[in-house]
């Protein structure tokens, strides 16, 4: 049987009360920034991260494994939909476009 | 319009203060997010990309002004000042709090509103013609049925937990304007050979990875058969649905699999049975129900200044053309207000657009407004004499484009700018063709058109049954759009042909100025409009407009 080979992961979820896009960083807690998040490089280290989100049901909504790269300024999205959650809609600048204004709409 | 009785308010004010314990058991760790979700679904609370949605119901697309005021004021309280209307009549706020949808909820049910059954595998918000009570061409108003019909499928014990979701549409006019070919079960009001009204009872139609227009289980169905009838389709359904496949489960792939006629004998066995059980309280239930949609007076008023107005002002006239139907009394008219301002969200109405129209409603509406499954806003009896002014009032709200069934009239899902089901984004694609074409001057030229565009397979945008459709997929990690010609989601349904490969972010809007500057080229007049155009020529001309690098290929 073939398998892919392990791609680097973050842990994505959605906080509880608002629902805002939140990650898992190194030191358990939760970020709304996906570039202070912990890049997962090793597949046995990720399910076990994932297993520490999901006993986190107070805190977070529907943990999963995102694929995300490496850049000099922290983890970065690699799939178009895990981008758009770190922004918020291109429609509006609401959710977390709202609170860094840098980030514009169509950038992708 | 309706008002809720006794039982109506007591019923809705128990599932908020149900749903006000349900969150307060899952935010204090009582119950998992697995136990809540079923929960949350039950009461339209959705988590999406960036936050938590809320899908408030709009029975058959009726608000009168307070409610319209009410959910203003929950768009500036616990949302973000506007509100989405939705494809199926129903509103979506898309940024509220877990903590806060209890009061919203609760403020919901202050103006007899409420989120029941706007998620889940149950029978889904009625929906019905926006012109429904005005039009010219209506034998009944169709919505004393589809309240009863809400009240019937509110809660009902048997139909919790069907094999997937439920949709049904009702229209009271030949001419439909309520998709109603595309609906788990579509009721067409229709006379028999004796001239008494009844309805055409479709079934198995839908939209999804699956399109299929519904089938005709009966020609006629008396109006005092309605409920034992759908009982047993239902019945009939929750039984034969399958349960072991998600994408097999809408009863569209029922009567495939069975065959309209097993479904028909079926139905028609079990009707029998229920009608026996149905004593006639449904009939007087009806009866009250007809009295809340008692016709307004209609005023009486000279017309010299709006025809005055008419001559006077050619963007008023446009927009009187544009934006207004006959309406049943002839001094009236309907008029649709277009919350498709070129480069807008479609169907996104701020709350001072929402207390706007409010207003015009209680002053020049006979306090009436509708939502139309097109995400605009109808004001659905307006005296012709009141149009300068209410136009005037529009403008004054960035409300009077003069753009309905033209090719800026987009339905746009809200795609994955918010949806967790999405596949590529709706919104940008329908403000990119509606600034270009307006660019351009051309859409009164091009005349009716309906773009339709979905951000996944699942359709809430409607692309089947568009003249063009747009479907936004990923391929292989980049936003593909598949555009689909020759839909029609009214009396003549269509599900529109495929044209061939997708298109890139960038190259769907290329491709559909390609579209219509062939369409423009091949019409024989200017008024055989593109689906006419389409059903004349075939998909041929079409498709060398959209993939002109090929045709040179094959010459070469």
């Amino acid at each position: 049987m073939s398998r892919r080979p392990f791609t680097p992961k973050v842990v994505a979820a959605n906080d509880l009360f608002d629902g805002e896009a939140v990650w898992l960083s190194a030191d358990d807690s939760w970020t709304r920034q996906i570039s202070e998040a912990e890049l997962i490089e090793d597949e046995a280290i990720a399910e076990d991260r994932l297993l520490h989100a999901v006993g986190q049901p107070h805190i977070i909504v529907g943990p999963y494994l995102a694929d995300a790269k490496s850049t000099p300024e922290g983890p970065a999205p690699v799939h178009f939909r895990e981008a758009f959650r770190t922004r918020g809609p291109s429609n509006y600048a609401h959710g977390k476009q709202e609170a860094s204004p840098a980030t514009k709409p169509s950038q992708l | 319009m309706y008002q809720y009785n006794d039982f109506d308010e007591a019923f809705v004010r128990e599932r908020v203060a149900q749903f006000r314990g349900q969150v307060a058991r899952r935010i204090d760790g009582s119950l998992t997010e697995d136990e809540f979700k079923p929960l949350r679904l039950m009461n339209g609370l959705y988590l999406q990309l960036h936050a938590y949605m809320l899908r408030v119901a709009i029975p058959y697309g009726t608000l009168n002004s307070g409610q319209m005021r009410q959910l203003a004021m929950i768009a500036d309280r616990w949302d973000k000042g506007y509100g989405h209307f939705t494809t199926r009549q129903n509103i979506q706020f898309n940024w509220p709090k877990l903590q806060d949808v209890p009061d919203i909820l609760e403020a919901l049910a202050d103006v007899e509103m409420h989120a029941l059954q706007t998620s889940g595998n149950t029978i889904r918000n009625v929906t019905s013609d926006h012109f429904a009570g005005a039009a010219a061409d209506e034998i009944a108003d169709p919505r004393p049925v589809a309240e009863l019909i809400r009240q019937w499928s509110t809660d009902h014990p048997e139909f919790q937990f069907l094999p997937r979701k439920f949709k049904i549409a009702v229209t009271g006019a030949p001419n439909d304007r309520a998709v109603t070919k595309a609906h788990d079960i579509g009721l067409r009001m229709v006379r028999n050979d004796a001239g008494e009204p009844g309805f055409e009872v479709i079934v198995g139609g839908g939209l999804g990875r699956t399109p299929m227009i519904g089938k005709v289980l009966r020609d006629w169905l008396p109006q005092a058969d309605l409920l034992p009838y759908l009982e047993a389709i239902v019945s009939v359904y929750n039984v034969l649905g399958r349960r072991d496949n998600k994408y097999k489960a809408r009863i569209k792939i029922t009567v495939a699999e069975n065959g309209v006629d097993v479904i028909r004998d079926k139905v028609e066995t079990l009707f029998e049975q229920l009608k026996a059980e149905f004593s006639g309280f449904d009939q007087a239930f009806l009866a009250d129900i007809e009295k809340a949609f008692a016709s307004p007076e209609f005023k009486a008023a000279g017309l010299d200044a709006v025809n005055a107005a008419m001559a006077a002002n050619p963007a008023f006239r446009s927009w009187v053309d544009t934006n207004t139907v006959a309406h049943r009394h002839a001094e009236h008219a309907i008029v649709t207000v277009s919350m498709k301002a070129h480069g807008a969200t479609p169907g996104d109405a701020s709350s001072d657009q929402m207390r706007a129209l409010a207003d015009l409603a209680e002053r020049l509406g006979y306090d009436e407004l509708r939502i139309s499954h097109e995400q605009n806003v109808i004001l659905p009896h307006v005296h012709r004499s009141d149009l300068p002014e209410l136009y005037e009032t529009l403008r004054a709200h960035g409300l009077a484009t003069a753009n309905v069934g033209l090719i800026s009239d987009i339905i746009a899902c809200p795609g994955m700018d918010y949806c967790a089901l999405a596949t590529a984004r709706s919104i940008p694609v329908a403000q990119d063709i509606a600034t270009r074409f307006d660019e351009l001057k051309l859409e009164h030229e091009i005349g009716p058109l309906k773009i339709k565009i979905s951000g996944c397979i699942n359709a809430c945008g409607h692309h089947h049954v568009g003249h063009i459709g747009i479907l936004g997929l990923d391929r292989a990690g980049v936003e593909n759009y598949q555009i689909t010609l020759g839909g029609d989601g009214t009396e003549t349904a269509a599900i529109g042909e495929r044209a061939g490969p997708g298109f890139g972010a960038d190259e769907i809007l290329p491709a559909i100025e390609r579209l219509i500057e062939a369409y423009l080229g091949l019409r024989e007049t200017s008024d055989e409009t593109f689906l006419d155009a389409y059903r004349r020529v075939g998909m041929a001309p079409f498709k060398r407009a959209l993939y002109p690098e090929k045709e040179e290929s094959h010459a070469a």
